[in-house]
C-alpha cells in the first residue's frame, strides 16, 4: 500500500507538467468521445422519437380536432363541463401520491435492510423483491382479489381466528386498490433506493462516529442525506408509473376507483374517436410535468440528486 | 399517458400478426357463453367446411370500430350485441350480410339485420344469492333489486348503460311498455340516472363482463347482481347458490357480423350461412341456457321441453319481459352512455 502511494504522488507531478502541450489533443479526444458516445446512443434516441415523441405527437394534435377533422376545442371544454373530470384527475393523483408514500414508507427500510446484510444474503433477498416481476401483472392483480374480497382467504382466516366479526371491506374500493399497486411497484422503490445505499463509503459512517455522532445521529445527518438521490428517483418512478395505471385499478376498484387512464379507455368507447381520449391524456401528462417542475424547485432536487451523483 | 401509448403501440405490433391464409379469426365475449359457442358452433362448423379458427375474446362493438378506423382489421367474425349490429351496420364498420348465402327464412322476425345475423336470444336479468334471501322472502322485481331495507346486501350493476336504464325506470314504477318512450327525452334518461345514483351507495361492484358478474355470484362477494340469464345458470350449474327469474327481464338476442375490410371476408359468409343452420343453434341450450334464432331448431328433437322450458325466447318467459329496442340505442346511446359515465365518477 505504502509503496502504491509513493508512485502516485512521485508521478503525479510529471503527469501535470506534461499535460498542457497536448491540451488540444485531449480536447479533441473529448469530442470525439462524446460523439461515439453519442452514435452509440442514437439507436435508443430513435426509438424514443419513433414510438414516444411521435405518438405523443400526435395524440396532441388529435386532441384539437372535432368529429368532423376540423380544429376544436370541445374536447377540452368537455373537461371543464363535466365536474366528474375534475373528480377523476383528483383521484388519480390521490392514489399515486398515497401509493408512493405508502411505497417510501415500507421499501425504504426493507432496502435499508438489504444494504446490511453480506452480499450473499442481499443478493438472495433482491431475487425474492424481483421475483413478481417475472409474474404477469394481470396475474398478481387477480390472485389480490380471490385473497381480499369479502370470502377470500384473509377475510374467512381472519373470522375464524376472531380477529373481525364481520368481513372488511379490503378490496372492490381504495384499499384494495392501494394495496395491490403498492405491490406491484415496490421493486420499483427498493431497487433504486438499496442501488444508492450500497454506493455510501462506509467510512463517512465510522468518520461521523469518531467525531461523537451517535448511531441515530450518524444515520440522520450522513447515511439519509446520501441516500436521498435513490430515494427520490424511485418516489419518482413510481409516482409518474401510477398516474398511468389501468389493469389493477381496474380490477381492484371494483368501478368504485376511476383513474384517468380508465376515462380514457371509456371515452374511446363513448365518443369513437382519438380526440376525446388524447384530450385527457395532454392534460394529464401537462399536470404531471407542472407538478414534477414546482416539486423540484420546492424541493431542490436538483441539487439533491447533482449533489448525490459523484459518490 | 405513456402507458397508454405504450399499451397502443403492443396492441398495434400485436395486431399486426397475420392469420394465416384459409383462417377464420373469431372473437367472442370469453367465459363459459364462449365456451358453449365453441363446442356447439365454431369447431363443429370449422369441421364441416374443412378450416380452421382462432378464437379471441373482446371488449365490444368499439373495438372493431378502433380496428376499422385504423385500417388494421385482423377480425373474420365478431359476435355482437344486437344493439352494436344494428349500429355497427348504420356506421358501415360492418359487411353487409349476403341473404342469399345464409338462410334466415325460418328465423325470429327482427333477430336478422342488414350487417348482422342472430345466433342466440338472451335475457339480462338480476341474480340474488339464495344463502342471502331464502324462502318467500325473495326479491322478485327490479323495485326489489333496490329495496335495500327490505332485501339488504350488497349488489353489483353494469358499469355500462347498456341494458342498465331500463331497469331503473321499472324500478321508479314505470311500467315495462312505457320505458323505452320515457327514455326517448334527456329528462327521462336522468331520471333513470337518478335511480341508480340512489343505489350508488349499495353496489360494492359495478362490473364490465359477464365472466365478472358470473364470478361475483359464485364467490359470495355480492348477494345480488344484473347479468345475463346463461351465464348465471352456468355458476349455478358449477355450485353458485345463486337464482333468478325472467319476470321483468330484457330480451335480447346476439348476432354475428363481419367487420369492415376483414381479411377473410368470403370464408367468413361461408361460416356464418353455416353457423346459422338450425342443428348448430340446436346445439347451443346444452351448453347454456341461451335459446335459438332460427325456429327451426325447436323442430329436429335436440333440445327437450325441459330445457326450451328454460330458455329465454320460450313463449312463457318471452311474455313476461321487455323487448330490447335496438332503435333507441342507435339515437341515444352517445348522450346516455357520456351521462352514464359521468354518473359512475361523481
Amino acid at each position: 500500500m505504502s509503496a502504491a502511494d509513493t508512485i502516485a504522488t512521485t508521478e503525479s507531478p510529471r503527469a501535470e507538467t506534461s499535460e498542457r502541450p497536448h491540451a488540444d489533443g485531449l480536447k479533441r479526444d473529448a469530442f470525439l468521445e462524446r460523439m461515439r458516445l453519442f452514435g452509440l446512443c442514437s439507436p435508443a434516441l430513435l426509438l424514443v422519437l419513433v414510438i414516444m415523441v411521435i405518438p405523443v405527437g400526435w395524440l396532441f394534435y388529435l386532441s384539437f380536432l372535432s368529429d368532423e377533422g376540423t380544429f376544436s376545442l370541445e374536447h377540452y371544454q368537455r373537461m371543464i363541463d363535466s365536474k366528474s373530470y375534475a373528480r377523476i384527475f383528483r383521484t388519480t393523483f390521490e392514489v399515486s401520491i398515497l401509493t408512493t408514500v405508502i411505497c417510501v414508507l415500507i421499501g425504504y427500510p426493507l432496502a435499508y435492510f438489504l444494504a446490511q446484510l453480506p452480499s450473499r444474503a442481499a443478493n438472495i433477498c433482491l431475487l425474492t423483491v424481483l421475483l413478481p416481476f417475472w409474474t404477469s401483472l394481470l396475474v398478481r392483480t387477480y390472485a389480490w382479489l380471490v385473497l381480499l374480497q369479502r370470502k377470500g382467504l384473509i377475510n374467512s382466516w381472519a373470522i375464524d381466528l376472531g380477529l373481525w366479526d364481520e368481513p372488511v371491506k379490503l378490496v372492490h374500493n381504495l384499499n384494495g386498490t392501494l394495496i395491490g399497486m403498492v405491490h406491484i411497484m415496490l421493486p420499483f422503490l427498493v431497487l433504486p433506493v438499496y442501488g444508492s445505499m450500497k454506493a455510501i463509503d462506509k467510512d463517512y459512517l465510522k468518520a461521523a462516529a469518531n467525531c461523537g455522532a451517535s448511531p441515530t445521529q450518524a444515520f440522520w445527518q450522513v447515511f439519509f442525506p446520501l441516500s436521498l438521490p435513490g430515494l427520490f428517483a424511485g418516489a419518482l418512478i413510481v409516482f409518474v408509473l401510477c398516474l398511468g395505471f389501468f389493469v389493477t385499478p381496474a380490477v381492484l376498484g371494483g368501478g368504485r376507483v376511476i383513474m384517468v387512464a380508465m376515462r380514457i379507455a371509456d371515452n374511446i368507447e363513448i365518443f369513437f374517436n382519438w380526440g376525446a381520449a388524447s384530450a385527457l391524456g395532454v392534460v394529464l401528462l401537462l399536470l404531471t410535468m407542472g407538478i414534477l417542475y414546482v416539486s423540484s424547485k420546492l424541493l431542490k432536487l436538483d441539487r439533491i440528486l447533482g449533489g448525490g451523483s459523484h459518490t | 399517458m405513456f402507458g397508454s401509448v405504450a399499451a397502443f403501440a403492443v396492441a398495434a405490433g400485436l395486431a399486426a400478426a397475420p392469420a394465416l391464409a384459409g383462417d377464420l379469426t373469431i372473437v367472442s365475449w370469453g367465459g363459459s357463453y364462449q365456451d358453449a359457442q365453441s363446442k356447439a358452433v365454431f369447431i363443429p362448423v370449422a369441421k364441416a367446411l374443412g378450416i380452421k379458427i382462432k378464437e379471441e375474446s373482446y371488449g365490444g362493438i368499439s373495438d372493431v370500430r378502433l380496428q376499422v378506423k385504423a385500417g388494421a382489421v385482423t377480425w373474420d367474425i365478431i359476435d355482437t350485441g344486437s344493439g352494436g349490429g344494428a349500429r355497427g351496420g348504420v356506421e358501415g364498420i360492418l359487411e353487409p350480410l349476403d341473404y342469399d348465402m345464409i338462410d334466415v327464412s325460418n328465423f325470429v322476425p327482427g333477430t336478422y339485420l342488414p350487417a348482422c345475423v342472430g345466433t342466440i336470444t338472451f335475457s339480462t336479468v338480476f341474480a340474488y344469492n339464495t344463502e342471502t334471501y331464502s324462502g318467500d322472502n325473495v326479491p322478485k322485481t327490479w323495485a326489489d333489486f333496490w329495496d335495500v331495507e327490505k332485501f339488504p346486501g350488497k349488489r353489483s350493476y353494469r358499469a355500462k348503460y347498456s341494458g342498465a336504464l331500463e331497469p331503473a325506470l321499472m324500478a321508479d314504477g314505470v311500467p315495462p311498455e312505457k320505458v323505452y318512450e320515457v327514455l326517448s327525452t334527456e329528462e327521462g334518461i336522468d331520471r333513470a340516472i337518478d335511480k341508480i345514483r340512489q343505489l350508488k351507495d349499495h353496489v360494492a361492484v359495478w362490473w364490465k363482463s359477464g365472466a365478472q358478474h358470473a364470478q361475483l355470484m359464485k364467490d359470495g362477494e355480492v348477494d345480488m347482481t344484473t347479468g345475463w340469464n346463461g351465464r348465471f345458470d352456468v355458476a349455478i350449474g358449477d355450485g353458485a347458490k345463486a337464482a333468478y327469474n325472467y319476470g321483468q327481464g330484457l330480451l335480447d338476442y346476439d348476432c354475428f357480423a363481419i367487420p369492415k375490410g376483414a381479411p377473410n371476408k368470403e370464408l367468413a359468409m361461408k361460416f356464418l350461412a353455416e353457423a346459422s343452420k338450425a342443428s348448430y343453434q340446436a346445439a347451443m341450450p346444452q351448453y347454456i341456457t341461451y335459446g335459438p334464432t332460427n325456429k327451426e331448431a325447436y323442430d329436429l328433437g335436440i333440445i327437450d321441453n325441459e330445457v326450451a322450458g328454460k330458455l329465454p325466447s320460450h313463449p312463457d318467459n318471452a311474455k313476461v319481459q321487455l323487448v330490447v329496442d335496438n332503435d333507441w340505442y342507435a339515437k341515444w346511446e352517445k348522450i346516455a352512455s357520456s351521462k352514464y359515465q359521468d354518473m359512475l365518477t361523481e
